[in-house]
């Protein structure tokens, strides 16, 4: 879902890439508190992942593939600040060594799916938490679900780029078009979610932030008071 | 607050860490040569309403993509993940890829990471902490 150079105005790629430094500013340094030996190199590794995933596109319609984003998949195993930086190093290196996404469209790409699709994507996951620690089928289907928005708002993030600075298509058409395949392309996102976190629950369950954090906020509040 | 050596430094899961690499390696080496090449889903929206040339550039009609430029890095040695632009080289730039990012990623990650061994925050280390202060020197 990687926007190329010139598809909105030179305006809106020029507002949308002050969001994403500013979001990545706030994500550095709230990263610092969820990376420690032993979740940095897990979180390089997410980053890699993601980005040999998002090699891999699959048919959804004649004519029509998609790929996974991976911002739900990166919240739910590295938490959503380092998770928001892993979605965006991968991005930075594809338009960069890959010519994948314009360098004029790193603002909206990283938008898109970096933050909206990783922070969305992540409160669904949070929202769900009393299913995802129930069971592991339950963390299968917070992945999945959580998986699923993020696609679609990572998609809609586009839609009101497109609003704001795009012409070409209605904007009813580029709507309907994109929140349709979007909705397609996030069942793949969902189950590829849902496996990937699957397997790390199995093998090490003490690598996947969802689960870590699964104390109630007040009990966490009142603990940082505490110490 | 910190309290150093009061609990060991679990060892790294590096097992863990390689069988994460070697999937992530084979995905992006092998898997990608059984991706699909049709557009995904936001090119086929920017698509919309053109009449593409055999490398997929609008020829005709109207659409998004007309408006879209060439890309400044089209140069690149790994663009549109070939090596050099040969064929069937899918594969070794995704390797490449996925090793770049993880010495970018990663690399930023250890300056970054804050704790040395997980010790200072909960995380459910903390809770099991308080539970048991007696233990703690």
């Amino acid at each position: 879902m990687h926007m190329s150079d010139g598809i909105v105005n030179a305006p809106t790629s020029l507002v949308f890439a002050l969001v994403a430094v500013l979001g990545l500013a706030v994500c550095v340094a709230r990263a610092r508190r969820d990376l420690d030996d032993r979740t940095a190199p897990m979180a390089g590794l997410v980053a890699a992942f993601v980005f040999a995933v998002q090699m891999l596109n699959f048919p959804i319609l004649p004519g029509v593939s998609g790929h996974l984003l991976g911002g739900a998949l990166c919240a739910i195993l590295v938490g959503p600040y380092v998770g928001a930086l892993c979605v965006s190093i991968v991005l930075l290196l594809q338009a960069l060594l890959f010519a994948d996404g314009g360098l004029s469209a790193l603002g909206t790409n990283t938008t898109n799916m970096a933050l909206i699709g990783t922070f969305v994507g992540y409160g669904v996951a949070v929202a769900l938490r009393r299913v995802a620690t129930r069971s592991r089928g339950g963390l299968l289907l917070t992945a999945f679900v959580a998986a699923w928005v993020n696609t679609v708002v990572a998609a809609l993030g586009f839609v009101l780029e497109y609003a704001i600075g795009g012409q070409g298509l209605a904007l009813g058409t580029v709507f309907g078009l994109m929140s349709g395949f979007h909705a397609l392309i996030g069942i793949g996102e969902g189950i590829i979610t849902a496996l990937t976190v699957g397997a790390v629950a199995a093998v090490r369950p003490d690598l996947v932030f969802l689960a870590r954090t699964a104390a109630p906020a007040l009990q966490l509040r009142t603990q940082g008071v505490r110490s | 607050m910190t309290r150093p050596g009061t609990r060991r430094a679990s060892r790294l899961p590096v097992a863990f860490y390689a069988g994460c690499l070697v999937v992530a390696l084979l995905l992006a080496g092998v898997v990608s040569y059984a991706a699909s090449g049709s557009p995904d889903g936001l090119d086929a929206v920017t698509q919309t309403g053109c009449e593409l040339d055999e490398s997929g550039e609008p020829v005709g009609g109207t659409c998004i993509a007309q408006h879209a430029g060439e890309h400044a890095t089209a140069g690149s040695p790994l663009a549109d993940y070939a090596v050099g632009g040969a064929e069937g080289t899918t594969g070794l730039a995704g390797v490449i890829g996925v090793l770049v990012t993880l010495l970018v990623a990663g690399g930023l990650f250890w300056l970054l990471r804050g704790r040395r061994n997980g010790a200072e925050l909960d995380h459910g280390d903390g809770r099991s902490r308080d539970e048991t202060p007696s233990r703690v020197e």
